[in-house]
């Protein structure tokens, strides 16, 4: 790990200071689950570490007019365990509530999940975002069973994030604020495939921080559904999020988002179109979970990958209406 | 001259201690954080070391530059491992290391060394032998029997294909020690499973007499084979401490490096054809297998497992040399693949022709050596009992309907297990005040406890009494702790040391009791004639006697040879994994896992049945989750990492139900080692019960959602 300086600021205009305009000198540290192996590895070298645990405004979860607001330091376990959140947006419990190991779900944090770097074992290895050698992609014929089905490269990672898919479907939005302003973002729009190695994942901008999750009003029922290949420390092999609309047992409007199948949480627009209008029941839920996976284009290794989130969203929905029937 | 002492175990309803369950003696230091792991230790002015590996996996050293490193920020020692000019042989082989202030520091300073490579082209992956092309070296093909004929006669046929791939040693401390080289004397503090082996391997390395290199060690965080030499790491340690002018240097390998170089279990891959007749009589045999255990190429499993008596057999195997770690001993050396590809290759046959597994399991144990087969026939009848085999098995595939399926499957075991040479020091002293003194280690198996237990029976003293001193090359020598040998040898040597010193003491004491010494015995903190309590005197008092001398220390040795029926070999075993697969996911879960095992005299039952739990969990690890990822193009391990070189945790392991096969005939033979025997069977087994689930066999292991899911569509296109 290099040498770096670490900043501790008390407030957000303090810390937004701190900030680069432009990626790699400066990092910032909330639960720093990723950003400590990061930098043992050297992938990250920031000069300067800035770490936002201390402003005391980025914390907490509270109700709205609008619906709710989650502070970015809020952790994954108070996610996972918030009475309202359970209630009322089951499916980001479900999400937050998934991860296996309880020491992420203490330390990490909402921020820090939607920001995490990708998993894709050639970019920990020094091979980039695009994972290329000499020019040349390694991903298409390489080791990609862990790798994307959607989005048609030249990135083939996944989007790492539990949240993500749950957020996009529940209609969220993230607030970025700089030294200079803020902008409000849909979670929809702040996952970005990159086309080169100079793009990020996120539209966070290096002299940004992400403060707050904004979930707008309930009225939905919603789950999150994770294929998993074990109970331990691990990541999903698949994953949806589903969030429903409903007038009695009729859906008015479904949103159906796909995890760790492409380089961002992937909207299956046509399974929402689908249920549009119809009760959920089997066949149903069978029908949207084969919709959702349209269009796939698994690599050499991961086709049981469609499978896998055509199941999940399949299980998703069943869950989503059981939850509340 | 009176004769030697009777060393024997007393008989099975005498004994207080021997075979009861008693609490691991160190598990309140280890639950506690107390007991210190060499990887703990801190001592003053310690300095970090880290340790450089070639980020490719074929290649030449041209060039190494360490000026700038040097020159770094609390840098006190920069070595070179391998010089300019050595050709690597697979990504982490060692280049240079660097000790500094803080372990920041050193990784830091690795960074500024400048090497120049010529990289060569590389070949990493097995699986696919077409590739292999002179990488692999074919041994003679091994023929019993006439196998041609005996296909030709077979009234059933069965084929399939079967691999198990690398998997790492994912030992929770990584290896490493710390080492201090003052003037002419070495003090090293290592992780090993082989304590007074530690100098003798070290010395010639760095050229330093054995004598003058001090080995300590109190806690091991895992082995399983792969620490058995003091490793590259412990000679690069001490080089460093003495380019350090003598501070100690703790040169632990971090995760990546331990994964990339520090040992691995070879893979094996192979085709298995059986013939035989309809009542499940196995006749013939062939095997074409491959496999690799680094760039030395792979060993070849023993095949058929057990069963090794089938009159007809034919069989080759192909070692392959890949540019990857060198393997170690992993936890049974060839034995999982064996019994993997022998275990799988049996199931498919009871499959193709009708018959209950078990059935066919029964039949077949006639081919295992002649005085085990009724073991091995008890042990499978009792493992079906407690797995509700009548209940629970199916033909394959063919159980309930819907989408989770569940299976049940068999493997089974066989290790030798005698008790290594050992030797131990029984002091009494004038206080009544014991030690024991053993150059063995505990590598979380029990070993401190079974020796107490087995010094304390011998002189009718409470596990309170005994000092027991290990750990140590100042002690008197015990072998390493590898092939389940420990125990018997370090019980064996013990049992003779603290015997051979109460015959010194009944001696002593004897005209005080106006008795014969061979006429005491030492019971309940006693001395008293053979079963006349009124005529005794109590532990303290008889150990005053001993006055004139000071102490009675008295040595004793386990002679591998002629263990006197204390020890001996070979042990049995047969599993039953229970499963339930999401035929819709892939995904395996375990509900229940069946372990039946004998291991002759069980010196502790539950530190026996903690051995066998924690051959399960790490068994069961390596059939669901566990495989190196080599990339082809890069030449890398794509997995070198706890995140992706997947690890099962309690909640993946399902319940575990193992029995002890402590039978009166088992316990007559003396004690076997049991670190090995228990890991043996479970990939087999588990590949099995999911065979029996889905109705398919998935060929490798481990049996990921992503090869259930091929094999299910497999069946159905």
């Amino acid at each position: 790990m290099q040498a770096f300086e670490y900043a501790n600021p008390a407030t957000l205009p303090d810390a937004l200071g701190l900030l680069a305009s432009e990626w790699g000198p400066t990092d910032v540290l909330a639960g720093g689950t990723d950003l400590l192996s990061l930098m043992k590895e050297y992938l990250h070298t920031p000069k300067r570490v800035v770490n936002i645990k201390g402003i005391k405004e980025l914390a907490g979860i509270q109700k709205t007019g609008a619906g709710l607001r989650i502070g970015a330091l809020v952790t994954m376990d108070e996610i996972a365990t918030n009475a309202e959140i359970r209630n009322e947006y089951k499916s980001l419990a479900d999400a937050a509530a998934g991860i296996p190991s309880p020491q992420i779900r203490h330390m990490g944090t909402a921020g820090g999940d939607l920001c995490q770097r990708p998993r894709c074992w050639y970019y920990r290895q020094g091979f980039g975002l695009l994972a290329t050698k000499d020019g040349q992609p390694l991903v298409p014929d390489g080791e990609n069973k862990y790798h994307a089905i959607f989005g048609g490269g030249p990135a083939y990672f996944v989007s790492a994030s539990s949240l993500g898919p749950a957020l996009i479907a529940l209609g969220a939005s993230v607030k970025l604020v700089s030294a200079k302003g803020s902008r409000d973002v849909p979670a929809a729009k702040f996952f970005v495939i990159p086309k080169d190695e100079r793009t990020r994942e996120i539209a966070l901008r290096p002299n940004e921080i992400l403060t707050e999750i904004l979930v707008p009003g309930a009225a939905t029922k919603s789950a999150t559904y994770e294929v998993r290949q074990k109970e331990a420390l691990d990541w999903p092999l698949a994953v949806a999020a589903v969030a429903l609309r409903m007038n009695g047992a009729t859906v008015t409007s479904a949103k159906v988002v796909l995890g760790h199948v492409a380089p961002i949480p992937w909207e299956a627009a046509a399974a929402g179109k689908l249920l549009a209008g119809k009760t959920i029941t089997a066949a149903t839920a069978e029908a949207a979970g084969k919709a959702a996976v349209e269009g796939a284009q698994p690599l050499s290794q991961n086709a049981y990958k469609t499978q896998l989130a055509k199941v999940a969203v399949k299980r998703a929905l069943l869950d989503a209406v059981k939850a509340r029937a | 001259m009176a004769s030697a002492p009777d060393y024997s175990w007393p008989p099975m309803e005498k004994r207080k201690l021997i075979g009861k369950p008693i609490k691991r003696l160190d598990g309140p230091q280890k639950s506690t954080g107390r007991a210190k792991y060499a990887s703990d230790l801190k001592p003053q002015g310690l300095l970090f070391a880290a340790y450089m590996g070639s980020p490719h996996a074929h290649a030449r050293i041209t060039k190494i530059d360490t000026s700038e490193a040097e020159k770094m920020p609390g840098v006190k020692a920069v070595h070179i491992i391998n010089p300019e000019g050595t050709e690597i042989q697979w990504q982490g082989m060692e280049v240079a290391a660097a000790a500094a202030a803080t372990e920041e520091a050193a990784n830091d300073a690795l960074r500024k060394i400048k090497v120049d490579y010529e990289v060569l082209p590389h070949f990493v992956q097995e699986a696919d032998l077409k590739q292999a092309g002179a990488r692999g070296k074919a041994a003679g093909e091994r023929v019993t029997g006439d196998p041609d004929k005996a296909f030709q006669d077979a009234e059933a046929v069965s084929e399939g294909q079967y691999g198990i791939p690398v998997i790492t040693h994912c030992c929770l401390e990584t290896h490493g020690s710390v080492v201090q080289w003052q003037g002419d004397q070495v003090h090293v503090f290592p992780s090993t499973q082989y304590i007074s082996g530690t100098a003798a391997g070290l010395a010639p390395n760095i050229k330093v007499p054995i004598a003058n290199i001090q080995a300590h060690m109190d806690y091991i965080g895992g082995g399983f084979g792969s620490k058995f030499s003091p490793g590259k790491w412990a000679e690069v340690c001490a080089f460093l401490s003495q380019k350090a002018g003598g501070a100690p240097v703790r040169l632990f390998l971090d995760r990546k490096m331990d994964q990339l170089i520090a040992g691995n279990r070879p893979s094996a891959f192979a085709t298995v054809k059986l013939g035989g007749k309809k009542d499940g009589t196995v006749t013939a045999w062939e095997s074409n297998g491959w496999g690799t255990g680094g760039f030395a190429g792979g060993g070849s499993p023993p095949l058929p497992y057990v069963i090794d008596r089938i009159p007809n057999a034919r069989q080759t195997f192909t070692g392959v040399s890949v540019n990857a770690g060198p393997n170690q001993a992993w936890r049974a050396p060839n034995n999982q693949q064996a019994a993997f590809l022998t275990c799988c290759a049996l199931e498919d046959f009871a499959a193709k022709i009708g018959m209950d597994p078990a059935a066919v399991f029964d039949k077949n144990f006639a081919y295992a050596p002649d005085a085990r087969v009724e073991t091995y026939r008890y042990q499978l009848r009792k493992a079906a009992d407690l797995a509700e085999w009548s209940k629970h098995w199916h033909p394959r595939g063919k159980g309930a309907s819907g989408v989770v399926k569940r299976g049940l499957g068999l493997g089974f075991s066989a290790w030798a297990g005698a008790g290594q040479a050992s030797q131990c020091r029984a002091t009494i002293h004038v206080d009544g005040s014991v030690v024991v003194d053993i150059g063995t280690q505990d590598l979380g198996t029990g070993t401190r406890t079974v020796i107490t237990q087995v010094a304390a029976e011998t002189l009718g003293l409470p596990m309170g009494a005994i000092k027991l001193n290990i750990g140590d090359n100042s002690l008197p020598v015990s072998g390493a702790s590898g092939g389940s040998s420990t125990v018997g040898g370090v019980c064996s040597s013990t049992r003779k040391a603290a015997m051979n010193a109460l015959v010194k003491l009944f001696e002593t004491v004897a005209p005080s009791l106006g008795a014969q010494p061979e006429d005491l015995e030492a019971v309940n903190g006693k001395i008293q004639v053979k079963d006349t309590p009124a005529k005794s005197l109590a532990w303290a008092a008889a150990c005053k006697k001993i006055a004139a001398a000071g102490q009675i220390s008295e040595m004793g040795e386990n002679v591998q040879r002629s263990p006197g029926g204390l020890n001996t070999q070979g042990a049995a075993g047969v599993q039953i994994a229970d499963v339930s697969v999401d035929t819709e996911t892939g995904i395996v879960r375990v509900n229940r896992y069946v372990a039946v095992q004998d291991c002759g005299l069980v010196v502790n039952p539950w530190l026996a049945q903690s051995q066998v739990h924690g051959a399960v969990i790490m068994g069961l690890s390596t059939a669901l989750l566990e495989e190196r990822i080599m990339d082809a193009r890069t030449g890398r391990m794509l997995n070198p990492d706890m995140e992706f070189y997947k690890l099962a945790g309690i909640n993946d392991v399902g319940d575990i139900v193992v029995h002890l096969d402590i039978r009166p005939e088992n316990d007559k033979r003396g004690i076997i080692g049991l670190g090995e025997p228990p890991a043996i069977a479970i990939c087999a087994a588990v590949s099995n019960a999911v065979a029996n689930a889905i109705g398919v066999r998935v060929p490798n292991v481990p049996v990921t959602a992503d090869r259930v899911l091929a094999a299910l569509e497999g069946r159905n296109a």
